[in-house]
């Protein structure tokens, strides 16, 4: 506790700059990510981060420092390179767009390795510090970096709010956006430029191959929770920065374990539980309505089967015994235990000598449900001209959906009947 | 003589060297509502894709009321292919509909309430208004072409390009989005709409653009339907045409050499 309480402090000036450099980091990247996600680019992604190797290699090589400014820009331009040989290869062979991804991704890559071992062959390897593109090394974030990140950060953000309209229309109908005359190219151009550059910045903190999942993973996580781009955007940079401190705080808490590698896991860890748990695209929140829905028609069936039978016996107030319930219709005896216990809490039934009843309030609810499956019966028998012996499966699911708008409705519709195809009177 | 809507000359457009549309050449006129009628793979997509500058062509032109497209670009509307877009994008109806009043000029800035109000009477037109606050994903395909209508509307143009609007739409829906298109007729606007079934297209069309790679005919309906361009359209495979396309593509050929009047 003492621990999380000191690195959330932020009292140790080495920490700060981790902290803040991997939340620029990670909030860009979810930023950016979003659109790289909805125009369905999430190979891109990997191939430039791979892409972006050579270009800081050679910009170290030439320039002779490890300026973080000069090192992007060798970054940014090798990534552009990167982005404009898969278009072209797309577009003038006969290569489909993973094998071109494929091909640009090794061949730029394994010239970046190449030109990292002449560089650590020369000796200055060691003060390079170049080995952190590779592998990335949020822990060795320095003051210059997050100076760098900040400006990177600024501008996509910027250029997110400017030109937000026009990166969503081309994300989601590019050929009526040029029907429109908007400016699709320009607009390509900002986008893959600012991804190219969040990748760049993102690289030095979770490395070559673990680019991809931040740059996806928050967008993927965000869109289980909303329907809404804008405030999916949000959720994204939410995610990034979650993950961000959580990396940073797991190496605090235990020096040994990288980073990098623990932003990535946060990641997962956030996208399976959006994966489980959002409310309506999520797996758990699925089941979850499947499950009440099934224990309202269990207890709904019970109420029915009590009510029928003090019908059809014809005299109120006598109790009937589980057997002659279970006998009326086949329920497993366990669940319908369940079910009695419910209805006795909800004061829906009483049990006097093993005999269960009706109360007042139940037998108003059951009413309500046998109104309704005969109502239905009418309802498919009238109008959709259903035979009477056939109407009754239907209206045994129904019967648990309508609601009293609908039954209203129904009721209006059919003139306020009594009987139903059955000539059972509807109460 | 009442100017022309839409002009295409000598239109050749191929797709990795294989031309798809060969020699199309037709004017049409202003104020009607025109279907274009083909098989499968005739190349109707293409031809309006073309239209708008979304593919480029290997040979002639295109003029929109007598201009190039970009003067006038603001006066025309394409709805593409409803399976040209993913429904799954993190969108409202509205929003979706809102994109018919993005131009070049508010890029950069926020839609207006205009922009709004505009929207709302749209998507009133094609009877989505109750949906205005739905998730597209959530839509059935019917519903789904009528929020592109709706974005074509709120874009209040004068010629509209439309590929298959009644594709996938129940017979109600059907009539109200030909009523739609009839009103806009009334009011002078040119319809351009690629049409699949050949039985209503006497009932709903003025013109018609029969073509099969080649044009077949362009005219009024009476004059242009007949049993013989059909047949020409539709029957019988274009083996020599189909042949020589082939050996186009093979050999690399230009499709037209540059620089020779036609
Ligand atoms: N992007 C593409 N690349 C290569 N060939 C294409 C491409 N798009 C279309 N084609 C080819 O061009 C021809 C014309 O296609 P088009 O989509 O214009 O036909 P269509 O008349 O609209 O067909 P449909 O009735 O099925 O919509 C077809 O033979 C098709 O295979
Ligand atoms: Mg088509």
């Amino acid at each position: 506790m003492n621990n999380l309480l000191q690195f959330l402090s932020l009292s140790d000036p080495n920490v700060r700059m981790v902290v803040l450099g991997a939340t620029l980091l990670g909030a860009g990247a979810g930023l950016v990510g979003v659109f790289t996600l909805l125009r369905k680019r999430a190979l891109l992604g990997d191939a430039v981060a791979h892409s972006i190797l050579p270009g800081v290699c050679l910009a170290f090589m030439v320039g002779q420092s490890k300026n973080p400014f000069v090192l992007l820009l060798g970054a940014l331009i090798a990534g552009w390179l990167s982005l404009l040989a898969m278009d072209y290869l797309v577009r003038r062979t006969k290569l489909k767009a993973d094998g071109v991804i494929g091909l640009v991704l090794s061949v730029f890559f394994g010239l970046g390795i190449w030109l990292l071992t002449i560089i650590q062959q020369s000796g200055a390897a060691s003060q390079s510090g170049l080995d952190k593109f590779l592998f990335g090394k949020a822990a060795s974030i320095t003051s210059q970096d997050v100076n760098m990140f900040t400006w990177v950060v600024l501008g996509l953000v910027l250029v997110l709010l400017l030109f937000y309209k026009g990166f969503k229309l081309i994300a989601f109908d590019q050929d009526f956006a040029r029907s429109v005359g908007m400016p699709v190219r320009l607009l390509e151009f900002l986008l893959s430029t600012i991804t190219v550059l969040s990748i760049a910045v993102g690289i030095q903190a979770v490395g070559v191959v673990l680019m991809a999942s931040l740059l996806i993973a928050p967008a993927a996580a965000a869109r289980y929770w909303t329907d809404r781009l804008s405030v999916m955007l949000l959720l994204a940079a939410g995610m990034g920065i979650i993950a961000a401190w959580s990396g940073a705080y797991v190496s605090f808490a235990a020096p040994s374990m990288p980073t990098g590698p623990w932003i990535v896991m946060a990641l997962a860890l956030l996208t399976g539980i959006s994966m489980l748990w959002a409310p309506k695209r999520g797996i758990l929140g699925r089941s979850l309505r499947q499950w009440r829905y099934a224990r309202k028609i269990a207890l709904e069936n019970v109420l029915k089967i009590l009510f029928q039978l003090e019908e059809r016996s014809g005299m109120a107030g006598k109790g009937y015994s589980r057997v002659s319930i279970l006998e009326h219709r086949e329920i497993e005896p366990g669940p319908l235990n369940m079910v009695l216990r419910r209805l006795k809490r909800k004061a829906w039934a009483t049990e006097i000598n093993s005999l269960w009843r009706l109360t007042e309030e139940g037998l108003t609810e059951a009413r309500q449900i046998v109104r309704r499956h005969r109502l239905w019966e009418l309802y498919l028998h009238e109008r959709l001209n259903l035979p009477a012996d056939h109407v009754h499966p239907g209206a045994e699911a129904m019967e648990h959906l309508l609601t009293p708008e609908l039954e209203e409705a129904l009721q209006r519709d059919l003139g306020y009947p009594v009987t139903d195809p059955h000539q059972s009177p509807i109460p | 003589m009442p100017k022309s809507a839409v002009e295409v000359h000598n239109l050749t457009v191929s797709y990795s060297q294989r031309p798809v549309l060969w020699d199309v050449d037709f004017s049409l006129p202003e104020g009607k509502l025109i279907a274009i009628v083909g098989p499968n793979g005739s190349g109707k997509t293409t031809l309006l894709k073309s239209i708008m500058g979304l593919t480029p062509m290997s040979g002639g032109f295109v003029r929109i009321f007598d201009q190039p497209l970009d003067e006038v670009r603001s006066q025309v509307s394409y709805v593409p292919q409803r399976e040209s877009v993913d429904w799954d994008f993190p969108a409202r109806v509205r929003d979706v509909v809102l994109m018919g009043r993005y131009r070049p000029k508010n890029l950069l800035s926020r839609l207006s309430k205009t922009d709004r109000e505009v929207a709302d009477w749209a998507l009133d037109q094609v009877r989505m208004r109750e949906f205005s606050q739905r998730q597209i994903s959530q839509l059935s395909g019917g519903q789904q072409q009528r929020v592109f209508i709706a974005r074509s509307l709120a874009q209040q143009a004068k010629l509209y390009l439309m590929d298959e609007p009644f594709a996938g739409v129940d017979a109600a829906s059907e009539r109200a989005i030909l009523d739609l298109l009839m009103q806009l007729k009334e009011s002078g606007k040119t319809l351009l709409i690629v049409h699949h079934d050949l039985n209503t297209v006497r009932q709903y069309f003025d013109w018609v653009v029969l073509m099969n790679t080649r044009l077949v005919a362009a005219g009024p309906v009476e004059e242009v339907f007949t049993d013989a361009n059909l047949q020409a359209a539709y029957g019988g495979q274009l083996t020599v045409l189909s042949k020589v396309a082939d050996r186009v593509k093979e050999g690399g050929f230009p499709v037209r050499e540059k620089k020779v009047k036609s």
